[in-house]
């Protein structure tokens, strides 16, 4: 193994470092930053996502359920419910509310329903950002 | 709830503006870098919108 190889491979912190980060990332938008004393970040974070997914639900986007069938149809609903799920407590608290948007035609909901998978995946930026903090790869 | 009725131009500079705060914000080291980033990668949306956009007009007439 040459050096750069062994430069490049960290060893993985220990779980109590990063996971409370990580967690708190997942169910805030923003809350990991905030928890690694970066109220700055974690503000910009929460603002952004949270922004994003609240437009998402106001232009009545479409929440993806997990489907099998074709690789195609698996591949957007899973992928698409995973990018949702990663919203956190704001995908969560839609569903308990009971927002049951079916997927219509029509540029305003299909821009919606990016806006809700991609603050979800936006979320899951902020979430690996936290866990490098948290592990002292990054300031 | 509200409900929010959006062009194609409006909902593609909203995505644009709050990709690129998330992205600038987890990318670099240091606040300059992170605002530079941010800013560039809205640029860059916008370039990509507007160039898009007349592609497809183009495209159409």
């Amino acid at each position: 193994m040459t050096a750069k190889e062994k430069e490049q491979k960290k060893p993985v912190p220990p779980l109590g470092t990063w996971v409370p980060a990580v967690a708190l990332g997942w169910l805030i938008p923003g809350g990991g930053h905030f928890l690694l004393k970066r109220p700055g970040r974690g503000v910009l974070l929460l603002l952004a996502i949270t922004g994003m997914f609240v437009c998402g639900l106001m232009m009545r986007g479409y929440m993806f359920q997990p489907q099998t069938g074709d690789l195609l149809t698996t591949l957007i609903n899973t992928g698409g419910f995973i990018g949702d799920l990663c919203g956190g407590l704001l995908y969560l608290m839609t569903v308990a509310f009971g927002y049951g948007q079916v997927d219509t035609p029509g540029h305003v909901h299909d821009y919606g329903t990016k806006f809700l998978v991609t603050a979800g995946l936006l979320n899951l930026l902020a979430m690996v950002d936290a866990f490098e903090i948290a592990a002292g790869r990054k300031n | 709830m509200l409900k929010m009725n959006l062009s194609h131009f409006e909902a593609a500079f909203l995505f644009a503006l709050f990709t690129s705060v998330v992205l600038g914000v987890v990318t670099r080291n240091n606040d300059r870098d992170r605002l530079h980033y941010g800013i560039y990668t809205f640029v860059c949306f916008a370039v990509a919108l507007f160039g898009l956009g007349w592609l497809m007009y183009l495209g159409h007439r």
